[in-house]
């Protein structure tokens, strides 16, 4: 899956007065990210990946991306965490690393 | 220019607004005492003497559902309902003020099951005060008839853009006949300009409609919701302004008061119980008792600054109504005494009178008795059953 296409103009609304009136708008849905959902954050070994796509394939969120030439991606503003790719990686490529504390 | 005259059931009355305001999508399911408006109404698209599309839906959520998305085209709508129903469209009615779509709609006050009952109280659309609608609650078939026309005014006025609930009581208002003034059309043509949106599904310049906001942005919606309501009450007041200019027949704003600059003991209620208060308040006037009444029209917005001003000399208030949030108080009395709090203006005694539920019948010998009780030094309950 490439990145979709994300619209770089967008600018939160600063106040009331910039909100739409009733839910109709242009640009779809107001975009934000959801990072602080996630406990644990998956983290792909270089050296041990093969790029099979097989994280990229299964990712039930479609945050695993394959348009780097170095190897596949994560998008951590979606990622939710749910280890999926982790589970799935036949090399044992992806770990679960601890976010913050 | 005046109009003709008819002799009209609140609900007939009603309808005959509803034609006049010419709404191009009416989307209805019947429920008594409600039916009447909608039979009428059917009648009208029928003979066309409305030109408007009539859906038969197989509920009062899909009623509600079927205005939402005439009106996220532009379309005017209507629907009418009462008491289960309305409680059935309760996931509509949060639906439509949040997408902003003005629908106006009426409600014959019934009350709610169990027991099952079909006669009038209020605790079916005082139970949704808080779902973003607009409510006004009707004394008579003449006032349901101006209130659907400047329903619509107020509604679809672009700083409002907030759903209308028009209250009718049950039977009593709904049911009874009245000699009603009918508005010309040319002039209700006048008042009321076609309906004109931002907010719809236009191919020439799409949109998403009925979007998802998060946790980040949903918030402002709600105080732009807030903001809305707000407004309507400058907006109600100048719509009728200009109702009475063009047809002569004045209204009062958020509410209307009889006798309150001087009196001691007044008597607070809402819809068809005003009618039987007044002429007990202009009797025991005669006799030289200082009482007055306050008849609350809008609950939504609510007329806080009014019904301060409205209360700030009584000695005894009594809020007389036909609903109680159950182990608390009545929902009106809640909101009374919250207006007077915040500006700490509080009356010696305020009581808190509940009556008429399912359809229980309130005389004018029990308001004389109110009146006197207001008189008597006994707080007692919290809240007196009449």
């Amino acid at each position: 899956m490439n990145y979709p296409v994300r619209q770089k103009s967008f600018k939160p609304p600063k106040d009331l007065a910039e909100y739409p009136v009733g839910t109709a708008f242009p640009a779809g849905h107001l975009v934000e990210t959801n990072a602080s959902w996630r406990s644990l954050r998956p983290v792909i070994d270089a050296g041990k990946c093969t790029s099979c796509r097989i994280c990229w394939l299964l990712c039930p969120d479609g945050v695993i991306h394959n348009t780097k030439p170095e190897g596949l991606d994560i998008d951590y503003d979606y990622c939710k965490g749910c280890g999926i790719c982790a589970k799935e990686c036949r090399q044992k490529a992806i770990r679960m690393e601890n976010e913050g504390i | 220019m005046l109009g003709q005259k008819a002799f009209l059931s609140g609900n007939e009355a009603v309808a005959a607004g509803v034609r006049l305001a010419r709404p191009h999508v009416i989307a209805a399911y019947p429920i008594t005492p409600q039916t009447t408006v909608i039979e009428r109404l059917a009648e009208m698209v029928e003979d066309e003497s409305l030109k408007a599309e009539y859906l038969h839906v197989e509920s009062e959520h899909s009623a509600l559902s079927a205005c939402i998305g005439a009106s996220a085209v532009g379309a005017r709508t209507f629907t009418a309902t009462s008491s289960q129903g309305l409680l059935y469209m309760a996931e509509c009615l949060h639906y439509a003020s949040g997408g902003r779509f003005p629908v106006v709609m009426m409600n014959a006050n019934r009350s709610l099951a169990l027991p099952w009952n079909i006669y009038g109280d209020q605790r079916d659309s005082l139970s949704l005060l808080d779902c973003g609608w607009i409510q006004v609650y009707a004394e008579d078939a003449q006032e349901s008839l101006d209130l659907i026309i400047q329903g619509y005014a107020v509604a679809e006025h672009s700083d409002v853009l907030t759903p209308m609930m028009i209250n009718l009581d049950g039977f009593v208002i709904t049911h009874t006949y009245e000699l009603v003034s009918l508005p010309a059309q040319q002039d209700v043509d006048a008042f009321l300009p076609p309906f004109r949106t931002v907010n719809k599904m236009d191919l020439d310049h799409p949109m998403s409609l009925a979007f998802t906001a998060g946790p980040a942005y949903n918030q402002a919606f709600k105080q732009l919701q807030h903001q809305a309501v707000l407004a309507a009450s400058k907006v109600i007041l100048e719509t009728e302004e200009r109702f009475g200019q063009l047809f002569g027949r004045y209204y009062p704003g958020l509410l209307e008061t009889l006798f309150c600059d001087d009196a001691e003991t007044i008597l607070v209620t809402l819809g068809s119980v005003a009618g039987t208060v007044r002429p007990v308040v202009e009797r025991l006037r005669s006799l030289g008792e200082r009482v007055g009444l306050v008849r609350i029209r809008y609950m939504r917005p609510f007329p806080e600054a009014e019904i301060r001003k409205a209360l700030s000399g009584a000695k005894a208030v009594g809020v007389l109504e036909k609903d109680i949030s159950f182990g608390y108080e009545g929902t009106v009395f809640t909101n009374v005494n919250s207006a007077l709090m915040r500006a700490k203006v509080m009356p010696p005694r305020l009581l808190n009178f509940v009556g008429g539920l399912g359809g229980k019948d309130i005389s004018a010998i029990d308001i004389e008795r109110l009146f006197l009780r207001l008189k008597s030094p006994d707080d007692g309950e919290t809240v007196e059953f009449i």
